[in-house]
């Protein structure tokens, strides 16, 4: 698209077209994923009426209250901009933004279909883990900034739970890029195209349970209820978002969804197969890369939907879980983590180790030939190009 | 009139080197701890960038993962925990910083002299329209070298060299065994001491709650 | 000159010329501030100055394309010194606290103890 665009300019001003086509694909990313947040807010508030025996929204835009995620938006923009006496002008005004570019910049890794992912790298996963873990900076600094007793606590808490968390998430995310062999979500996908058998969550029962406790961790990480610690309403006020309200406030929520959508969409990429539905309908229609450029692009469409579905639906299962059970406290919530998650993800990680090695055809194979006497194993050359080695 | 392209490799280099040099010196000029350590995560933030340019893609994702994600929030609990408002800001003298200034403007000047002077590390020349193409796929040949095995060196004449003698295994078992003992020691001595109790005087008994926390 | 910057690829020596700046800005961090967290934050620009010029050193991108760097062995250097700065940064902070307990400051100009 930005070659063609830049065949109208001159040579020198090329650049334009190239900026002006970088904006719209970040435009389009962006506008995917702030869209998916006013549906997840609106769908929480249902949600949370229906488990509550109420009905939740209902005016707004209909009998279902559709449009009472844009109302909220309106609202919170016309709100009147307070920034406390006592707080740091530029690191309260700032930190709502750099949570909010954390949870963002998760999707520049999250391939949405096959090949469709804005940058490609061998080390996806690494790199989605680096950055989910810049959002307790955020919080960290908003916790701070804002000069409050009780926005400091919130923050403290939120930032230990959230860096406690990160070594259970990558152990959890470590044991399907060991059987797949390889960081890069486009790989693992394709790895689990077919049947709904081909999942990486029914490949051994240490990928099973390892999605449950990833699922754990995963909401811990995203200070969903049952971790909901930092933020809880009736503890601590609002946490670290105490002094914030309006605009800011919203940012802070919208990384928060965003998050648990990331979160969702990685779950589905690493175990429910990403875009490779429970029966393989792109093949059995004929959508495929073999019929022409075209069937490729409706296959991938149809891929990218399921994606998307199962991310809603990851969404949804965490919403239900906020309504349904209760807080835990923070040391609980670190006991959980050390005692509980910690060495269950570490078993499995032995575990899912050890039934590659006893099942084999997996990733050692690739690189080492042991010879079948046990001699020294040599190193065979390094699959190269898109193999994503 | 100038008809080359932009060259967006360089661009991106050019800003993620200007945002990192700004905000190291923003971090030596400034004397609000929190703020120094504000500054400080973006000028590592950009250095990560400027290793996804330079082709180390693991080598960036970790420099996020443990120095933004971890080493700067470590720093920040430690600004919290030892924050008190009259500490806050603490000056140093013209006569240091003007000390500090010199020796830091000789150690610049001589880094840049080299740096600026070896031919074989200035910019290589453009091959047509195209920006030369390097291989990024780095994780499993790093995690392989890690254990031991070589396999960005195949070509490597001597075996014991591509086999383990250049690997590094050993490294990698030291620093596990210092990362342990690290931890432990760390924790050991930040631990919080108890103060010596003292005398609580009279303590009332207090009257048997009606409702129990039941905890 | 800038024009040269922006259109023509980079090299090596530009990967050596930030890493300079970041090292003496730490340097000059460590040598003038009185807050031992803002020592210890000067100690990881010079770190960071430092795996600047070891993954310049070790990209074959930045000599267009061919080898005869220090290749991968670079960024194995640069991923070591990461972990180890870490660890670091986790011991100097444990000390500092213990020394913020001692003194009930974290000035260093107060640790003046062993003096004269």
């Amino acid at each position: 698209m930005a070659e063609y665009l830049a065949s109208y300019f001159d040579s020198q001003w090329h650049w334009v077209a190239y900026a002006l086509v970088g904006l719209v694909q970040a435009g389009l990313l962006l506008a995917l994923i702030l869209t998916g947040a006013a549906v997840f807010i609106w769908m929480e508030r249902k949600i949370a009426g229906r488990i509550q025996d109420r009905l939740g929204p209902s005016r707004v835009g209909g009998r279902f209250g559709w449009l009472q995620s844009l109302a909220d938006g309106i609202k919170l923009i016309a709100k009147e901009d307070i920034v406390p006496a006592a707080a740091d002008g530029l690191l309260f005004r700032i930190a709502p933004y750099i949570s909010f570019m954390a949870a963002f910049s998760v999707f520049l890794a999250i391939p949405l279909a096959d090949g469709w992912v804005a940058l490609r790298m061998n080390v996806a996963v690494f790199f989605i883990l680096a950055v989910a873990g810049l959002e307790v900076l955020g919080v960290v600094l908003a916790g701070y900034a804002s000069g409050s007793k009780w926005s400091l606590f919130g923050a403290m808490r939120e930032a230990a739970q959230v860096v406690s968390y990160e070594v259970p998430l990558g152990l959890c995310v470590v044991v399907p890029v060991m059987v797949v062999g390889s960081m890069d979500l486009v790989e693992i996908g394709r790895a689990q195209s077919g049947w709904f058998w081909q999942w990486l969550i029914f490949h051994d029962p240490f990928t099973f349970i390892t999605f449950w406790v990833f699922f754990t961790c995963a909401l811990a990480s995203v200070n969903r209820l049952p971790f909901d610690m930092p933020e809880a309403e009736s503890e601590l006020v609002a946490g670290f978002m105490t002094e914030y309200s309006g605009f800011r406030w919203s940012v802070f929520f919208m990384a928060e969804y965003t998050s648990m959508f990331a979160v969702s969409c990685l779950a589905a990429i690493l175990f429910f197969g990403g875009w490779n539905g429970p029966i393989p309908l792109a093949t059995m229609i004929g959508l495929t890369p073999d019929n022409g450029a075209l069937t490729e692009w409706l296959g991938n469409l149809l891929g990218m939907m399921n994606l998307i579905a199962k991310g809603f639906f990851g969404v949804t299962v965490m919403i239900w879980t906020r309504w349904s059970l209760p807080r835990l406290r923070i040391d609980q919530v670190l006991t959980t983590c050390l005692k509980y998650c910690i060495p269950l993800a570490a078993a499995m990680f032995l575990g899912a180790m050890l039934w590659l090695y006893a099942f084999p055809g997996g990733v050692v194979s690739r690189f080492v030939q042991t010879s079948p006497v046990g001699g020294t194993p040599t190193p065979v050359a390094v699959v190269d190009g898109k193999g994503g080695v | 009139m100038e008809t080359a392209a932009i060259n967006w490799h360089s661009f991106f280099f050019l800003l993620f080197a200007l945002v990192a040099c700004t905000f190291a010196v923003a971090m030596l000029l400034s004397s609000n701890i929190v703020r120094m350590a504000f500054y400080l995560v973006i000028s590592l933030g950009a250095v990560s960038g400027l290793f996804f340019l330079a082709g180390a893609d693991f080598v960036g994702a970790l420099q996020l993962m443990i120095y933004v994600g971890g080493t700067v929030v470590v720093l920040i609990f430690g600004v919290m925990l030892t924050a008190r408002a009259p500490f806050l800001r603490m000056r140093t003298g013209v006569a240091q910083w003007a000390l500090a200034a010199i020796v830091g403007g000789c150690l610049l000047a001589v880094l840049l002299q080299a740096a600026l002077s070896v031919d074989e590390w200035a910019p290589p020349s453009m091959v047509g329209e195209n920006p030369p193409v390097s291989n990024t796929y780095t994780a499993a040949p790093l995690g392989l070298g890690v254990l031991g095995v070589r396999v960005d060196q195949l070509d490597e004449e001597d075996a014991t060299l591509r086999n383990g003698m250049s690997g590094y295994l050993l490294p990698f078992e030291i620093v596990s065994i210092h990362l342990l003992v690290v931890l432990i020691g760390a924790a050991y001595l930040a631990r919080t001491k108890r103060r010596p109790k003292e005398p609580t005087g009279d303590r009332q008994e207090t009257v048997e709650p009606m409702i129990s926390s039941g905890k | 000159m800038t024009i040269d910057l922006l259109t023509q690829p980079v090299g090596v020596s530009h990967y050596l010329v930030v890493g300079a700046v970041l090292f003496v800005s730490g340097a000059v961090a460590m040598a003038t501030k009185r807050n031992a967290i803002g020592v210890l934050m000067g100690i990881e620009l010079v770190l960071n100055g430092a795996n600047l010029n070891f993954v310049a050193f070790g990209s074959s991108y930045l000599r267009g394309g061919s080898q005869g760097g220090v290749g991968l062995d670079g960024q194995l250097i640069a991923m070591f010194v990461i972990v180890l700065a870490a660890a670091e940064a986790a011991v100097a902070l444990a000390i500092a606290l213990n020394f913020y307990n001692n003194h009930a400051t974290v000035d260093v100009d107060q640790g003046d103890e062993l003096k004269g």
